[in-house]
């Protein structure tokens, strides 16, 4: 009995969680899956009417244009993320002395939630109030500073605003990564005179690869479902110049009573994780794998 | 022994005492939670419970209303609706095609309603022949506010005319103050929209596009002309505008930093909040053309189970309809009336103007329901539209594209 519980009680303990996992999860991934290949309006309908709801979809500009707000946000956001995070953390690994002060600086932004960084950087962007209104008020009466407001620019405001969010946390995590490097590797190669960044470039950085993934995934889930901010920062304007793939799922599935619409495009949103996931996952857990 | 039937006693006391409390109830689900709007609703609270009733508050703020029906959603598909909640237009009717609404005939027939509402509104309130729903107010939505100061200054008169409203701008354009505030967000770009619509196409015209959906109408030229007055407008409004709320333009208007607003009538709340008089401080008009366009708020019944919730709801009705909460609901909030035989001695002059125009409307069949506020289409169709409309008014989008592309997105969200 006792051994029969000791091979077992993993199991048992997992399997609650397991559970509510395929159920939360995958139950509601395939119930969503299911309303997509529906007609339902208002509340959820069963009978499947095919492919109707994607082909809405795809001949819908406002879709067009979330989707390329996501692929521009979401490069834009997790690059320039990454290599601002990287920056840092190495510039705060040179033994500095205020190091604790300056990291829980850029650290604190993430302490803050993404409504309240929308809501101040729609403030700080604002031409008639913030920044440029600031600026030309010290006499520099050309200064001009209006993406907000521009249509064409206004999804880079997104990026501004989700990069001073996140570049601290990002930063902590290289910050953690470059500390785990093996001190003794690090040594040696200051002993045969390599210069320092060649440290970096040719040691410690490609010593960090697992540090690159987590970043990655981290980045690439607040990219994609990425709401609150939009929401705070523009309301998806001007017009619908900013609306992302979520916020479009949210207006169609609230605000319009059009379920069908909303699952559909909740399912291209589940795509695009997968597609950018699932084979970086591949690659970089495979090796471990093998050996 | 003895004190086995003196429980069984005291329990039937119990029993019959708390029968005897349980008078007509009712749960209200609605999204009036601010200042103005909560006192109004208090008022429908109070005279409830004087009628021996118990109210059971449901306010569900946020989202204007999207979360009020995400909680209702959650509800209906619980089998545990609530017996009145606040809906408008359409959406009462497809709430009803879901099968989940109750007929109040019997009050509505009872109190007359039939009589004492306009045919068109009385319309909504009707699922395929029976009464569903009780209607709260009349906002009209084809206003226009002007800073009384600002246009006696710059010798500009309230215009009657789009060419009118044009000329009037550049003026003022002229003179350093923006002709028109506004606020960039996709619903107020639709409710100017359909003002201007309204305007260009005349009351027939608003009708087709906006109640038929007919496509001839949406490609006309003259809907390229209601895009046309739109790019024009897009010229007179400050380059700030984007995502400014609808009250902070209403502020722009009152401290004469702008001329003029295109606003639904719960900007004179804002005006009159701040201390300034109708026709003195701010002048109040219908925007240019013949019509009348509304939005009226309305609370739709459930179907509800037990004689104690039915009761609740039938009080509820008639309390709604009511000439008292008529009368004090709409002194708060700056709307008007749904009832025509309201005496209106205590409302203030745009008051009255929008209660003569909408008994005029109603007689000469303009009295239209405001697509921008979901009267007139279901939320896919409004959607639709309200769509191309802030994609043309925030880009260099041509007229010709944008009445291609409202051709387009109408097909497509049906």
């Amino acid at each position: 009995m006792t051994k029969w519980l000791e091979d077992h009680l993993p199991k048992l303990m997992l399997a609650p969680s397991f559970v509510a996992v395929l159920v939360f999860v995958y139950g509601f991934i395939a119930w969503t899956a299911w309303v997509s290949l529906t007609r339902s309006r208002l509340l959820p309908k069963y009978e499947i009417e095919g492919l109707i709801q994607y082909e809405r979809l795809f001949a819908s500009p406002r879709w067009d244009t979330a989707l390329n707000n996501l692929y521009i946000f979401g490069t834009l956001f997790i690059v320039i993320a990454m290599a601002l995070g990287l920056l840092m953390a190495i510039l705060l690994d040179q033994n500095i002395r205020t190091e604790g002060a300056i990291r829980t600086i850029y650290l604190y932004p993430m302490a803050l939630s993404m409504i309240v960084t929308g809501t101040a950087w729609k403030w700080i962007l604002n031409p008639g109030l913030g920044l440029e209104a600031m600026v030309k008020g010290w006499g520099f009466e050309r200064f001009s500073f209006d993406w907000i407001v521009d249509p064409d620019m206004a999804i880079y405001t997104v990026v501004i605003a989700a990069l001073w969010q996140s570049s601290g946390f990002v930063m902590a995590l290289f910050l953690a990564g470059l500390r785990s490097v093996d001190g003794e590797i690090i040594k040696a190669a200051q002993v045969d005179g390599i210069p320092t960044w060649r440290i970096y470039t040719a040691i410690i950085i490609p010593s960090m690869a697992p540090i690159f993934l987590s970043a990655f995934i981290v980045l690439a889930h607040l990219a994609i479902k990425s709401f609150d901010l939009v929401i705070a920062l523009t309301g998806g304007g001007p017009g619908f110049a900013t609306d992302l793939p979520a916020t479009y799922m949210y207006a169609m599935a609230f605000s319009r009573g059009d379920i069908g619409q909303a699952a559909s495009s909740a399912m291209v949103m589940m795509a695009v994780v997968f597609a950018i996931v699932v084979p970086y996952l591949y690659s970089e857990l495979r090796p471990q794998k093998d050996g | 022994m003895k004190s086995h039937v003196l429980g069984a006693v005291s329990g039937v006391a119990l029993a019959a005492s708390s029968a005897a409390h349980a008078g007509p109830e009712a749960e209200v689900l609605h999204w009036w939670t601010s200042g103005g709007e909560a006192k109004s609703v208090a008022v429908l609270q109070e005279e409830f419970a004087a009628n021996g009733g118990t109210w059971t508050d449901m306010p569900v703020a946020g989202g204007g209303g999207d979360a009020a029906m995400t909680a209702l959603r959650a509800r209906v598909l619980s089998g545990n609706a609530p017996t009145a909640v606040q809906l408008k237009g359409p959406a009462i009717q497809e709430w009803y095609e879901e099968g989940v609404l109750a007929d109040i005939s019997a009050v509505a027939e009872g109190e007359g309603w039939a009589d004492v509402l306009p045919a068109s509104i009385a319309g909504h309130m009707k699922c395929e022949g029976t009464w569903c729903a009780a209607p709260v107010n009349v906002h009209r939505v084809d206003w226009i506010w002007a800073n009384a100061d600002v246009l006696e200054a710059n010798g500009v008169a309230m215009p009657t005319s789009w060419d009118e409203f044009n000329a009037a701008a550049e003026k003022l354009q002229a003179a350093g103050i923006i002709p028109l505030a506004h606020g960039g967000q996709a619903w107020q770009d639709a409710t100017v929209f359909e003002a201007v619509a309204l305007g260009i196409l005349g009351a027939d015209g608003f009708h087709k596009a906006f109640v038929e959906l007919d496509e001839a109408t949406l490609k006309s030229d003259g809907m390229k002309a209601v895009f046309d007055q739109m790019r024009t407008l897009r010229g007179f409004v400050d380059p700030n505008f984007p995502g400014r709320d609808w009250n902070l333009a209403t502020a722009m208007v009152m401290n004469g930093e702008a001329a003029f607003q295109i606003m639904g009538d719960w900007a004179k709340g804002e005006f009159l909040a701040a201390g300034k008089a109708p026709g003195e401080d701010f002048l109040c008009a219908s925007t240019p053309g013949d019509g009348f366009l509304y939005n009226v708020d309305s609370f739709a019944m459930f179907a509800v189970d037990g004689d104690d919730k039915e009761a609740g709801q039938k009080l509820l009705a008639k309390l709604i309809v009511g000439k008292n909460f008529q009368k004090v609901f709409n002194l708060n909030k700056g709307s008007i009336p749904a009832r025509v035989d309201v005496a209106l001695d205590e409302f203030d002059s745009c008051a009255h103007l929008s209660a003569s125009d909408m008994a005029t409307s109603s007689d000469g069949g303009s009295l239209l329901p405001s697509y921008a506020h979901g009267m007139a289409l279901r939320g896919a169709q409004a959607g639709a539209i309200t769509d191309v409309v802030t994609a043309h008014f925030n880009s260099e989008m041509s007229s010709e594209d944008a009445v291609q592309q409202l051709a387009t997105a109408v097909a497509n969200s049906m």
